[in-house]
């Protein structure tokens, strides 16, 4: 079977469970798919960097984070009627998805230059426990802030508004989610066919050669990074919608480590990977925790199984290649 | 491939088979059954099932899911339950921070939710609603009987700290409501920190002639046995959570003595506590705690609703909860008009009791106590 | 004004801190110089030492409990600490050469994607294991009475004897490393290791054994952590995680893969947390509400060593005492 069939195969599951929700009036397995969707999306970004880029950033939280406290701030203020800045500017909140996935974007890729060039100037080793470090940072600083509920989070109570629809329906919010999601693999898909993607690879591969003929590999890996970081932000702005609150369990390590998971699951370096990993994680989840409180015991087990013997991950393995063509 | 076929089969299937039941009551309950602070919601779950089986009832059909103490998690369940469950009450949640996500949500649903343990103030003012009803205690109101505590037993100053997290102020900002004397310092500690030397040196610098502290769980043990082995001894009050029958053990003899506030003690005296401890003690082989107790009376609580009206009937049953008509362990309990709890507070002392660190009660801190937030409760 | 003796308190505690720190950072630094490998569970080897501790202190004092472990509220009587203590660093050096021998030497070839993967899916394993074993509950474990206690030091001070003992210990421990790393075969091989690992191979070191003896050694270090710290804090799932990132920061600054860089990070770490959380809240009191102050305070303290550990980047990318970043 080929990538192409895999990946086909992974777009049809994605759609067959909410329809199967619908038919079945069972409406939460469309919010599951919704959420597969979303942290497939976070793994997204991840992959850029990590799969394409051969960065490991164990730091991704930090982006997801920031894009749902964007969503989360600024719904919180369109809500309570204040503005988020009254000086320099006047700056109102707003609930307009479209505005909020603007600013998340923003922010996120913001966060990542900033982290990415202290970060980036370090390698390997030094570049996990950094990622890591700064990721961490910020998560204590979410958590002692006390104007946006610190600890306790933000609720949003309603999902913000898109252009007329009723977004707390949870097909039309899926729609919304998936739609997103195929625009943001489709962007991916032609910027690692660009010329700028051949140059990441080629960073990762080896970098010397590529310095050689005269393209700067820090700046390639920054470009990457930032990208990377505006796509889990988007992301993360989109689980807040989904979940209608913020807190910054978001931004903890964890959260930067199963992102990472679903990435591996999948497959590296394939463009939709991240979502059949992460909708593997979902499944995992739902079946082994009904069955025991000690379910994440099971997923350890079975993680360390994936990456000693099954190393092209769920793509890796339907497709029967190696995952560097993907 | 064939592998994702089967998951997805495999997850309609798992969800298709939970369908609805006939008549009775569905209970939704989100607890925190594995992770960090699991103990606590074990210890609600087994309260409330034990309160269940006592009852013999069979038309009350429970749903039991594990939060992992994530707020998304427990937001996901919440949408579950109400979405592909059809529960009419919802019921467990451990943490304040949890409550805020998923309580606003499934009232304005038209769900009833009875909280069996977190009681953030801004459910309590307000946010508060008709359809939410808190069977522990608003969460300043142990910190408050501490405040109460402090001047019967003639505190002057006190030193008073608490994680840098909102449940962290409340718990400061309840004890300054009550306490009369001053405040020698405020200090704010990171959330799961678990070395305390820093602060103690400050205690022990400070002209102080008390400590009041809450960090609950294990930050609780670390600041008990870092205190008890520096050599500074001025007394300490604090709320139950950082000595209650779960944690004791691990804090060891360095909490003999302590003073504690707390709406519950095993050792209450009416004939209800006492038939509670001696069952659950049968039941699962060991002392309840504070949690416990509050789980077997949020059962107790819907149970005696539900003798008195149909869940299908929202205001009948509303009012039913109101009327809290069920013998409550704590002796006497009733509703404030915010469905916050109005009730005795005490003060207990750790003790060792053959051999086991246990609390008992030594005086009443506050009588007949409401919370502070009531008057801003429109409903 | 803050009077000398609290200053000279927190600078002993920041000292405590860091010497605590140093312990968990140079098994990292160890494991990473010699194999290459990153090591996320290093977290982990350190709960695995509390609870064997804890375990072994009930199993030997006890006569109240029945069943294996002790249920809630139940004191036991004191059991042998230092049988404990032994038995932490048994079990963290058997469970990390167990973890060694299946499945990190697989691991050495490969990429650090794949040992962040494996080896965070060992923290899961770890912890929910633990849990399973010893139920969701906070284990006992106190100071041995001979430790306990405050002892007068000069100046008026008085301090618990138990963190002397700690920083005693820890300052041992890492004379003896430095030891074994300048002076010993076994020193010689890690460093022969370190900076080439096929020439070690053909020189006909057992490098299968060296890799596992050196892994067992920086597991047995965390297990000690765990144990001592436990005694003093809580014994409870988890407990190891907020230690290990701080045990990155340090080794970050300090130059990965050096055992001084891993001592001179984790004391400049140990200090700088330490008077932050003294200072700052003190610093902002001078010009806001006491009760702001304090919160403000702690929210810039919680933040101070990662914003140190910034600074240090940016001017030494390699930390203080790497080669090259």
């Amino acid at each position: 079977m080929t990538a192409r069939i895999a990946s086909t195969a992974v777009v049809l599951l994605l759609l067959a469970v909410p329809l199967a929700g619908t038919v079945l009036d069972e409406p939460w397995l469309i919010t599951l798919a919704t959420r597969v969707a979303i942290l497939g999306m976070a793994g997204v970004g991840l992959n850029l960097v990590l799969g394409y880029g051969g960065m490991v950033s164990l730091g991704h939280a930090a982006y997801f984070g920031v894009g749902g406290y964007v969503a989360g701030i600024l719904a919180h203020h369109a809500l309570e009627g204040h503005p988020v800045l009254a000086w320099p500017i006047a700056l109102g909140g707003t609930d307009s998805m479209i505005v909020i996935w603007l600013v998340a974007i923003v922010c996120g890729a913001l966060l990542a230059l900033l982290i990415g060039c202290l970060s980036l100037r370090t390698t390997g080793v030094y570049f996990i426990m950094i990622t890591l470090a700064f990721a961490q940072m910020i998560y204590y600083f979410t958590v002692s802030w006390p104007a946006y509920g610190g600890e306790d989070g933000l609720p949003i109570y309603l999902r913000n508004s898109l252009v007329g629809l009723d977004t707390m329906d949870p097909m039309t919010f899926f729609l919304i989610v998936f739609a997103a999601l195929v625009v943001v693999i489709f962007l991916v898909s032609r910027v690692v066919r660009s010329r700028f993607g051949l140059a990441l690879t080629a960073v990762r591969q080896n970098e010397a050669r590529v310095r050689s003929v005269g393209i700067g590999g820090f700046r390639i890996r920054l470009v990457a990074f930032v990208m990377s970081g505006a796509i889990t932000a988007l992301a993360g702005a989109l689980f807040v919608d989904l979940n209608r609150f913020v807190s910054p369990s978001m931004l903890s390590w964890h959260t930067s480590g199963e992102i990472m998971v679903f990435v591996i699951l999948g497959g590296v370096a394939r463009l939709w990977g991240p979502i059949a990993g992460a909708a593997l994680y979902v499944f995992l989840e739902q079946v082994l925790g009904s069955m025991t409180d000690h379910w994440q015991f099971w997923v350890g087990l079975l993680l360390i199984a994936v990456v000693l013997h099954a190393r092209g991950g769920i793509m890796g393995f339907t497709s029967g290649r190696r995952s560097d063509d993907g | 491939m064939r592998a994702l076929v089967t998951a997805g089969a495999a997850l309609v299937l798992c969800a298709a088979s939970v369908t609805a039941s006939a008549d009775g009551l569905k209970v939704g309950m989100i607890t925190t059954l594995s992770g960090g602070g699991s103990a606590l919601g074990v210890d609600v779950r087994d309260g409330f099932m034990l309160a269940l089986d006592q009852s013999g009832r069979t038309d009350i059909d429970v749903v039991i899911e594990d939060d992992q103490r994530k707020p998304e998690i427990a937001v996901q369940i919440a949408d579950k339950m109400v979405q592909s469950d059809n529960v009419d009450v919802l019921t467990g949640i451990i943490w304040s921070n949890l409550a805020i996500a998923v309580v606003p949500s499934v009232v304005r649903q038209g769900k009833f939710y009875l909280s069996p343990n977190a009681g953030p103030s801004k459910l309590a003012g307000e946010g508060c609603h008709e359809n939410y009803f808190n069977v522990a205690w608003q969460n300043d109101n142990l910190h408050e009987a501490a405040g109460g505590h402090a001047n019967d037993a003639g505190f002057a100053k006190s030193f008073i700290l608490a994680p840098n997290y909102p449940a962290g102020h409340d718990a400061l900002t309840g004890y300054k409501r009550f306490f009369t004397g001053e405040i020698a310092a405020e200090v704010y500690t990171e959330l799961g920190q678990t070395d305390y030397a820093a602060e103690i040196a400050q205690i022990r610098a400070s002209d102080a002639d008390s400590v009041f502290f809450f960090l609950p769980g294990g930050m609780g043990i670390s600041f008990m046995k870092q205190y008890a082995g520096s050599g500074v001894d001025l007394p300490v009050v604090g709320p139950a959570f950082s000595f209650d029958q779960g944690i004791l053990n691990a804090v060891g003899e360095a909490a003999l003595g302590v003073r504690n506030t707390s709406q519950w003690s095993k050792d209450l005296d009416n004939a209800a506590n006492q038939a509670f401890v001696a069952s659950f003690q049968e039941a699962y082989g060991r002392l309840p705690s504070l949690y416990a107790s509050q789980g077997f009376d949020t059962a107790n609580l819907l149970i005696s609703a539900l003798d008195k009206a149909d869940v299908s009937d929202a205001d009948a049953f509303r009012e039913a909860l109101r009327a809290a008509d069920f013998t409550s362990v704590r002796g006497d309990f009733m509703f404030g008009p915010n469905h916050h709890p109005v009730q005795d507070i005490y003060v207990r002392e750790v003790v060792m009791e053959d051999g086991v660190l246990t609390n008992r009660i030594v005086s009443l801190a506050l009588e007949d106590h409401a919370d502070a937030y009531a008057g801003e409760c429109s409903m | 004004m803050m009077p000398a003796t609290l200053i000279a308190e927190q600078v002993l505690n920041g000292l405590q801190f860091g010497v605590m720190l140093f312990l968990m950072s140079a098994g990292l630094t160890l494991v990473f110089g010699v194999m290459g490998l990153i090591n996320l569970a290093h977290g982990s080897l350190y709960m695995v030492g509390a609870f064997a501790c804890a375990a072994v202190v009930a199993a030997t004092g006890s006569s109240y409990w029945v069943g294996p472990f002790p249920s809630p509220g139940v004191v036991a009587p004191p059991g042998s600490f230092w049988l404990g203590l032994a038995a932490s660093l048994a079990a963290a050096a058997a469970a990390g050469a167990l973890v060694e021998v299946t499945l990190m030497r697989r691991l050495y070839q490969r990429g650090h994607l794949d040992q962040v993967l494996v080896t965070f899916a060992l923290i899961l394993v770890f912890s929910e294991g633990i849990r399973w074993i010893f139920g969701a509950f906070p284990l006992y474990l106190d100071i041995p009475p001979s430790l306990g206690g405050t002892v007068p030091l000069p100046g008026g001070l008085d301090y618990p004897l138990y963190r002397l003992v700690i920083i005693a210990a820890g300052l041992a421990v890492a004379a003896g490393l430095f030891q074994l790393v300048s002076r010993t075969r076994l020193g010689m091989r890690i460093r022969a290791g370190e900076s080439d690992r096929e020439m070690i191979a053909a020189i006909g070191v057992n490098i299968r054994a060296l890799y596992t003896a050196v892994f067992a050694l920086g597991a047995a270090l965390a297990g000690f952590a765990g144990a001592v710290i436990g005694s003093i804090t809580s014994v409870e799932v988890g407990m190891g995680e907020p230690v290990l990132i701080l045990a990155f920061v340090v080794i970050v600054i300090g130059g990965i893969g050096s055992i001084k860089g891993a001592l001179v990070g984790a004391i400049l770490v140990g200090v700088t947390d330490t008077m932050g959380r003294l200072l700052l809240p003190a610093l902002f009191a001078t010009f806001l509400e006491p009760a702001d102050a304090a919160a403000t305070g702690a929210s810039l303290a919680s933040m101070l060593i990662y914003l140190l550990m910034a600074l240090i980047l940016f001017f030494r990318p390699g930390g203080l005492f790497g080669k090259v970043a």
